[in-house]
């Protein structure tokens, strides 16, 4: 990567106007494109022939666990790039992603449950993509509970950073671990993505979905991250007045 | 080479010399594999089916519950900043470490098992299993909660974050864990492929887990 291109939004003043101009634009095209695709979600596509209207939970569903793992993935990558170049606003934008993250994971989670109900007769079974994402829901409050419990922002940073890594290394592993457990104790009885091929119909509300998903992720981060910025900007002048004083 | 010695000498003896760690971690254990029988009632076949599972969990609790010494004393009373700056890499004593730290508690934790898998009703040609799985699976569990416990090492109520953070990680662990000696229950060879992947867990760990510790480490010491 270009070490120039990095630094270049580096500046958190440059950062603050910059998405300053680009929220509101960012906000209208996240409602707009809800809108088309809960449309289509909920009007255009047809219902499942087994699984009847309880399939247009995928809707949400299917982008939530996306947006979970992006997430914790976009987490990781921002850690080390704050590891690596010492990047200011990486360390921001890795702490704000993590409660979003984890939002969308509690989502995928809860969505999950409810599209479970009617499937499978009971609200949580334990599925192997269920568990994986509640263990990876596990590792978001981690994260989180680290953040909370250092106050030095830049050691808790660092510290942050590095745990962000070690999960991100770990999520395989779990995944292939709990795909391992789930067959070890329940042979074949969940349903399968691979019915009938996916009509046209379905897919292009579930792809606008996902972008929706995406650019909603986009606009609570930055919103986010503009208010951690203010917050430590707040933090050193009142550290600033505390050494004037003393 | 001669500070990996030296470290892992150091706290090894010191280890023996307190004594009363390990013997509250094998309490802890005692207790913790006893409790399941008031939970789940006296059905020795329910036992039997769930004592796998309990061993390892508890089993992984005791350790979690030593982890949070890993570091800390060291931290409390300066020699951790010695190690820090001293001559060898801070990997290599975290290793040194970590190994001491297995000898000291796994390892013991490791020999009760048949016993309380005896209190479990669990079948004794699996006794074997047992133990072999654990001693090739729980190196794996300290390298990993060494990262954990590196993470943690002077901030207050670690112990309580430290469970956050490192139980999650534990999931492949226990699961493999459990299902070498399920494995070994069923078929006569079963276990083997298990067995396998525990060792790279192990292995992997052992290889990664001590870049993550050493630097938490630098930065607490900072």
């Amino acid at each position: 990567m270009n070490g120039s291109v990095i630094f270049k939004y580096a500046n958190p003043t440059q950062f603050m106007s910059l998405s300053k101009a680009m929220l509101p634009w960012l906000l209208v095209l996240t409602v707009a494109s809800f809108g088309i695709g809960l449309y289509g979600g909920l009007w255009v596509a047809p219902p499942d022939y087994q699984q009847g209207e309880t399939v247009r939970i995928m809707f949400v569903h299917v982008p939530a666990s996306w947006m979970a793992m992006a997430a914790y993935s976009f987490m990781a990558l921002a850690s080390l790039v704050g590891m690596v170049w010492k990047h200011p606003l990486a360390d921001v934008a890795a702490k704000s992603a993590a409660p979003i993250g984890a939002c969308f994971t509690f989502l995928a989670l809860v969505t999950g449950s409810l599209w479970g109900k009617p499937m499978w007769g009971a609200w949580w079974v334990w599925d192997a993509r269920l568990t994986s994402m509640l263990v990876l829901f596990f590792l978001y409050l981690g994260y989180i509970a680290i953040w909370q419990t250092i106050e030095e922002p830049i050691k808790a940073g660092r510290v942050a950073a590095i745990l962000a890594m070690v999960g991100f290394v770990n999520i395989p592993i779990i995944k292939f671990s709990v795909d391992w457990w789930n067959t070890l104790h329940q042979p074949a009885s969940i349903l399968r993505a691979d019915g009938p091929a996916i009509y046209i119909s379905i897919l292009w509300p579930l792809l606008v979905m996902i972008l929706s998903f995406t650019l909603l992720f986009s606009v609570l981060l930055l919103v986010a991250m503009r208010s951690e910025v203010i917050r430590r900007r707040i933090r050193s002048i009142r550290m600033a007045k505390i050494e004037g004083f003393g | 080479m001669v500070e990996f010695i030296a470290v892992f000498k150091r706290d090894v003896r010191l280890a023996a010399a307190q004594g009363g760690g390990l013997g509250l971690a094998i309490g802890f254990f005692l207790i913790v594999v006893s409790l399941f029988p008031f939970g789940i009632g006296p059905d020795l076949k329910l036992l039997a089916r769930v004592a796998p599972g309990v061993l390892w969990i508890a089993l992984l609790l005791s350790v979690l519950l030593s982890l949070d010494r890993m570091f800390q004393a060291d931290f409390e009373d300066g020699s951790l900043e010695q190690l820090v700056v001293s001559r060898a890499p801070l990997e290599v004593i975290i290793v040194a470490k970590v190994l001491a730290h297995w000898v000291t508690t796994g390892v013991p934790l490791i020999l009760a098992t048949p016993i309380l898998g005896l209190f479990l009703n669990l079948d004794e040609q699996a006794f074997g299993v047992l133990v072999l799985s654990m001693l090739i699976g729980t190196p794996a569990l300290n390298f990993v909660g060494a990262a954990g416990a590196a993470l943690t090492v002077g901030i207050r109520r670690g112990g309580l974050l430290l469970s956050l953070i490192v139980l999650p990680l534990y999931v492949p662990i226990l699961v493999f864990g459990v299902s070498a000696i399920q494995s070994s229950l069923t078929g006569p060879s079963g276990s083997l492929q298990t067995m396998m992947i525990l060792g790279a867990l192990t292995l992997g760990s052992a290889a990664l887990a001590p870049f993550a510790a050493a630097a938490a480490l630098r930065v607490h010491l900072r």
